[in-house]
Order: C-alpha cells, then sequence, then structure tokens
C-alpha cells in the first residue's frame, strides 16, 4: 500500500466520482444481464470491482492526456468520457456504438477523449503508450500517456520492452496495472517469481514502482497524481500497482470457482464503491445525498440501456469501410 | 552533413543503399512529423549503412537508437503514429518481423477498422529482406508474403534506386501503415538517381521492358533478374514484358491485365517461397478476371519450400535466379 499518506480531497469532489464509479457499476451490471438475455454476444471482459482504478486514475489526468487499456476495459472508456449509451450500442452491435459495432467489448475506443483503444492481446499496448508519451514529449505537447494493464500481462516481453524504452527515453508515460490476482483462472502468484508483479519490476527499469490500495478512489488518485507530476517534469514513467479485485469471473463463461470463498468475500467487502461511500460519511456527506448519486447513476444506466437497445443495427456496408484512411477498403486498382 | 545525397541531378548515378537514406532525407526535410527509430540507424548509419547522414543532418530528437526491442519499437512507433508523428521505424533483417508480428499482424492494421475509423496509424516499417547473400535461414527470408496475408498492411518493395527514394516518399506521406522491404541483394545496385520532389504513387506498377511473347511479373530483386533473363531470351527471338509491381498491396491488376492483353502468357517470379507466395494471388486474380487473355498456363518461378540453406549452392538451388526464369519463359512460349 502507498506509504504517503491520500492527500484531503473535497466532498463534492469524491462524491462525483462516486457517482462516476456507480455509473461504471451500472453498465457492467447492465452488459451483464443484457448478456444473459441474448442481447450481447460474444464476450464481455467486465471490471466490475476495479472502478476505484479507472475514476482515481482518470480524475488525476488532462482531458487531452492519453490512455491504453485491455480487453477488459469498459471502466477506463467511461471514465474517459465514452458514454454508457456508446459503450451498451456497441456491445449490442448497434450502429451507434463508439466504435460502430466494428471493436465490441474488447476494444472500446474513443479517441476524441483521449481512450485511444483496448486491445485485446495481452500486453500489446504498453509499447503503444510508450509510443504516445513519446510523440507527446517530441511535440512538446505536455500530455502524458498511460497504460492500464492486468498483472498477467507482466509477464509478457511487451512489459519489459516497454518499461525500459520509456525509462532509457525518459518517456512521460504511467504503466498502471489493475492487479487483481488472477490471470484468466491462474493466480497469479504461482506463475511469477516476485510477490508484485508490476512494481516490483519497476527498479530493474530504473523507474520507480508504487503499490497502492486499488479499491480505493482517493489513493489511486493519489498515486497516479504524483506519477503524472514526475511524468510531466521530465523526470519519466512509474510504475503503479493498484490492488484489487474483480467480482465477476474472467470473462462471461467462467464462474470463477477456483476463488476461495473467504477471498471473496474479504474483497467485496472492500467494494470500491463502499470504500468511497464510507469515506464520504467520514467527510460529513449523508446518506440521502449518496443515496441520490447512485439513484442518478442508476436512472442514467436505465435510460442508455433503452437508446442502445432502439437504436440501429450495425450496417453491413460498414464492413468495407475503415480499412484504408481513404474510409474504404480497396487493396487492388 | 555526411553522406546523403542532396539534389542529385537526373543523369546522376546512385546506390539503392544511398537511395534509402536519401529518401527519408527528402521527407524527414518536407515534414518535421517525420521521425525515425531502430538498433543502430543513428550516429551508426544502419547495419546496412542504410540510414548514414541522418543523424548527422537531423539529430538524435528525429533519429532514436533503440534497445533491441522489436515490440517496443513497432510499438512505440503505433502509439506515435496514432498521436500525430509520422514515424519510419526499421527493423534491421525483415526475419527479425516475426518478433513483433503481434504489431504488423494484429495492433496496426486493424486498429482503424476496429475502431471505426477514429484512429489512423500512418507509419512506416523498413526491413531488409531476403536472399541471395549467404546469411542463413535467419536472416535471409524473403517475408513480402507474410504481410500479404495481413488486410491493412501496404507493401513496397522497390527495385531500383529511384523507386526506393518514390516510394519512400509516398509510404511517409501515406495516411496507411506501410511495410517497406528493402532488398538485401540489391543494396550495392546502382541507377539513375531520383529527380527532385520524385514521388511514385503507391499501387502503379511499373514496365520495366516492353516484350509481346510473355508478360513476367516481378517485384524487387525479382526484377533486374527478370530483366537479365529478358536479355538472354531476346537473343532466341523471345520478347519479355517485364512488369515491376513495385507494391503488393495495393496491387496494380489492371497493369497486369493490360500487358496479357498484349502478350498471352504469364510468369510470375516471387522470392518467397511457393506455398503461400504472392504469385498465388496474382495468379487467382488473372485466373478470375483475365482467362480468356492467356493462351497458355499461368507459371510461378518462387523460393523452393525449405528454410534457406547456407552455402552459396544450396541457396541458389532454392531461390529464383535467371537460369531458372529463363527456362520459365522458355516452357511458357513453347506451349
Ligand atoms: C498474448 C495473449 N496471450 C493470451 C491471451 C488470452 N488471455 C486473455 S486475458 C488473459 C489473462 C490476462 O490476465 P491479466 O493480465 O491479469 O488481466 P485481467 O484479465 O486480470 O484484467 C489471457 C491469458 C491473450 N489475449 N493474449
Amino acid at each position: 500500500m502507498s506509504t504517503e499518506a491520500a492527500a484531503p480531497v473535497d466532498a463534492a469532489t469524491l462524491l462525483g466520482w462516486y457517482e462516476q464509479m456507480a455509473v461504471i457499476r451500472g453498465t457492467e451490471k447492465a452488459a451483464h444481464d443484457l448478456f444473459l438475455r441474448g442481447l450481447v454476444k460474444g464476450t464481455t471482459h467486465l471490471a466490475a470491482g476495479h472502478e476505484a482504478v479507472a475514476v482515481g486514475a482518470s480524475a488525476a489526468l488532462r482531458p487531452d492526456d492519453y490512455v491504453f487499456a485491455t480487453y477488459r476495459g469498459h471502466h477506463h472508456a467511461i471514465a474517459r468520457g465514452a458514454t454508457p449509451e456508446g459503450c451498451l450500442a456497441e456491445l449490442m452491435q448497434r450502429h451507434t456504438g463508439v466504435c460502430r459495432a466494428k471493436g465490441g467489448s474488447m476494444h472500446l475506443t474513443q479517441a476524441d477523449h483521449g481512450m485511444m483503444g483496448s486491445y485485446a492481446i495481452v500486453g500489446a499496448h504498453l509499447p503503444m503508450a510508450a509510443g504516445a508519451a513519446w510523440s507527446a514529449k517530441l511535440r512538446g505537447s505536455g500530455q502524458v500517456a498511460v497504460a492500464f494493464f492486468g498483472d498477467g500481462a507482466t509477464n509478457i516481453g511487451a512489459f519489459h520492452e516497454a518499461l525500459n524504452l520509456a525509462a532509457v527515453w525518459k518517456l512521460p508515460v504511467l504503466f498502471v496495472c489493475e492487479n487483481n490476482r488472477y490471470m484468466e483462472y491462474t493466480a497469479i502468484h504461482t506463475v511469477t517469481a516476485v510477490p508484485n508483479p508490476a512494481a516490483d519490476r519497476a527498479a530493474a527499469n530504473g523507474m520507480p514502482g508504487v503499490v497502492v490500495d486499488g479499491n480505493d478512489v482517493v489513493a489511486v488518485h493519489d498515486a497516479v497524481a504524483r506519477a503524472v507530476e514526475r511524468a510531466r517534469s521530465g523526470a519519466g514513467p512509474t510504475v503503479v500497482e493498484a490492488l484489487t479485485y474483480r467480482h465477476f469471473g474472467h470473462s462471461r463463461t467462467d464462474p470463477a470457482t477456483y476463488r476461495p470463498v473467504e477471498e471473496v468475500e474479504e474483497w467485496m467487502a472492500r467494494d470500491p464503491l463502499l470504500v468511497a461511500r464510507s469515506r464520504l460519511l467520514g467527510e460529513g456527506a449523508t446518506e440521502a445525498q449518496l443515496d441520490a448519486a447512485a439513484e442518478r447513476a442508476a436512472a442514467e444506466v436505465t435510460a442508455a440501456v433503452r437508446a442502445a437497445q432502439a437504436a440501429p443495427p450495425a450496417d453491413p456496408a460498414d464492413a468495407y469501410t475503415d480499412v484504408w484512411a481513404d474510409g474504404g477498403a480497396a487493396w487492388r486498382t | 552533413m555526411a553522406n546523403v545525397r542532396t539534389g542529385a541531378g537526373d543523369s546522376d548515378v546512385t546506390t539503392y543503399r544511398d537511395a534509402v537514406a536519401e529518401g527519408i532525407a527528402r521527407e524527414m526535410r518536407r515534414d518535421e512529423r517525420v521521425v525515425c527509430l531502430g538498433e543502430d540507424i543513428g550516429a551508426a548509419g544502419g547495419v546496412f549503412k542504410t540510414t548514414v547522414g541522418l543523424f548527422d543532418e537531423f539529430g538524435p530528437e528525429r533519429v532514436w537508437d533503440t534497445p533491441i526491442s522489436e515490440q517496443a519499437i513497432v510499438g512505440a512507433a503505433m502509439g506515435a503514429a496514432m498521436t500525430g508523428m509520422r514515424p519510419v521505424a526499421e527493423i534491421m533483417f525483415s526475419d527479425f518481423l516475426a518478433c513483433c508480428w503481434d504489431y504488423l499482424a494484429n495492433e496496426i492494421p486493424k486498429a482503424r477498422y476496429m475502431t471505426g475509423g477514429q484512429v489512423t496509424v500512418p507509419l512506416v516499417v523498413r526491413t531488409a529482406n531476403g536472399g541471395g547473400l549467404g546469411f542463413g535461414a535467419q536472416h535471409s527470408q524473403s517475408v513480402e508474403n507474410w504481410a500479404l496475408a495481413v488486410p491493412g498492411l501496404k507493401i513496397v518493395a522497390p527495385s531500383t534506386p529511384a523507386d526506393v527514394v518514390g516510394l519512400m516518399a509516398s509510404a511517409i506521406r501515406s495516411d496507411d501503415p506501410v511495410v517497406f522491404f528493402e532488398h538485401k541483394g540489391l543494396f550495392a545496385s546502382k541507377g539513375a538517381a531520383a529527380p527532385p520532389e520524385h514521388a511514385i504513387p503507391l499501387g502503379k506498377a511499373n514496365i520495366a521492358r516492353t516484350g509481346t511473347d510473355v508478360t513476367v511479373v516481378a517485384l524487387a530483386a525479382t526484377v533486374p533478374m527478370a530483366l537479365e533473363a529478358a536479355e538472354r531470351l531476346h537473343g532466341d527471338g523471345i520478347s519479355v514484358e517485364v512488369v515491376d509491381l513495385r507494391c503488393l498491396i495495393p496491387l496494380d491488376v489492371s497493369t497486369v491485365l493490360a500487358s496479357l492483353e498484349r502478350t498471352s502468357r504469364l510468369l510470375v517470379v516471387e522470392e518467397n517461397p511457393y506455398q503461400g507466395g504472392w504469385g498465388a494471388t496474382v495468379a487467382s486474380v488473372v485466373a478470375d478476371e483475365g482467362f480468356e487473355l492467356l493462351d497458355a498456363p499461368v507459371r510461378r518461378v518462387a523460393g523452393d519450400n525449405v528454410p534457406l540453406p547456407f552455402a552459396d549452392a544450396l541457396e541458389q538451388q532454392v531461390i529464383p535466379t535467371v537460369d531458372k526464369v529463363v527456362a520459365a519463359v522458355r516452357r511458357l512460349v513453347s506451349y
């Protein structure tokens, strides 16, 4: 856990974060329900339980900073400004989906908000985030880039290549690991030689590695804010390892029976929404205020589900657009 | 500034190797978003000396030496391309593309499509391709067919110094990702220098030699091979037209079909292995759309389906040669 005490965040801001986390949680639940009703095909990798990482980190970023995420990226997309409606429409194969139904759950992208994509090849986007940070450095734009990834990604080559390149080129990039203790079905510690798979490898690549309570949105925000400041000042990259837990299985078909019941209960009791709630209550917010925020979030999600469901289906003609920059797909003359 | 050739006149002769640096330098001068990255490409000038002079002229802010991290090189190029730069990444030997194949196969060519057009990836991956130099099985492959198997990549493989410059200009200016194959066997070859402002549109083949009996479709190192074969066959009264494709994607089908209207016979000469080679795609398109133009079966001279051996005698046995092209043309005209 982060050794430094969390800096005070004002109650109104925290209430906003709480509401945003509730929107994300609601959207994830909606995705799950729609899947069970056969309205979402393929698969989904829900991030329920990880909301504090996405919201806390995003709150520490500028609107023009870059974010790269994994197939488990619904929460990052929404935290960066994709609408629940756009995301659900994408999952439900609607023309109005954020990627016009050509991406799906694993590839949610909202480039105009700096959400540069979700990538389904484990670890592939870490070098890309380094590249976006390199570009920011070359252009002198002051932007930073963030790669969110899982604990499992720390054992793939691209992780190590990206960290070294970022450090040796002093790039303004953050590597934010969401350590939820499991790869798909395998506990990370059974296949990894160090206890903190991301943070423990930071020093080997010449950068700080910070471990933070990933279920506490304030702690995440503060750790990320410090790393962002370091990056913008030209001091280079940081690894932030956020300890968290996923509420669902790895993907739609996984009941997650491999997890000990006590472990699940322990983490459920530390649900990031509950943690934020008790923080808010401790700071003088009322139950009524919190309930009102949760209700607003629920209403937003309900409206999003309705709108997505009513949206026109994906247009088969779109299968032949966007291969090339001219908009089309012609590969020959 | 060291060896980058500037403003060479029309009549000037240069090497394919120097043309690579010249082509990149011209684009770096006209567009400050163009940056280079790769192993040993800076002060060292590249292992093939294809980036000589760039570091001296443009400095370490535009020409970046990387660690031996092929995934980081191409992945970072992608991230930079998505966010406003025009990176030119070097993968030293094309065989090493396998180390970063995820980026060529899964990331770069699909980003635009799967984001519904939100993301553009204007980058060039340059790499030294091909055999004939006795480098053995892991440094000699022709792998343009690997790239051909992936929708979303543009594929360039020039055969002359002027084409290197003209195609480099279009590759770097392209808003789409381009894999640019420089043939190792051609680096020392000489040809006319490119005129100022030279740019060759991607997907426009060149009729390298006109003829009336057989069309030989070739690419990169198989172009001079086909031209030499044509010269030999000319002595026997066989007139060979040589089409230099220059690019595999976009593929200039129109030029190939137009040539077949004149010759009615097609031979494709490709260095990558016959199994899954690009010649099969050319043959298939011609069978589909130009069958009535043909007076003989389509033939292919390609690499044999073995890893490339080291010894000259063995390597020459399995890659296309002038003799193999001559023999194949002879068979075709006597069909
Ligand atoms: C290169 C690659 N190998 C394997 C997979 C299959 N796979 C998908 S998710 C996953 C587990 C990743 O775990 P982690 O990085 O901890 O992320 P989490 O799912 O916990 O968010 C695996 C093995 C993949 N998508 N890409």
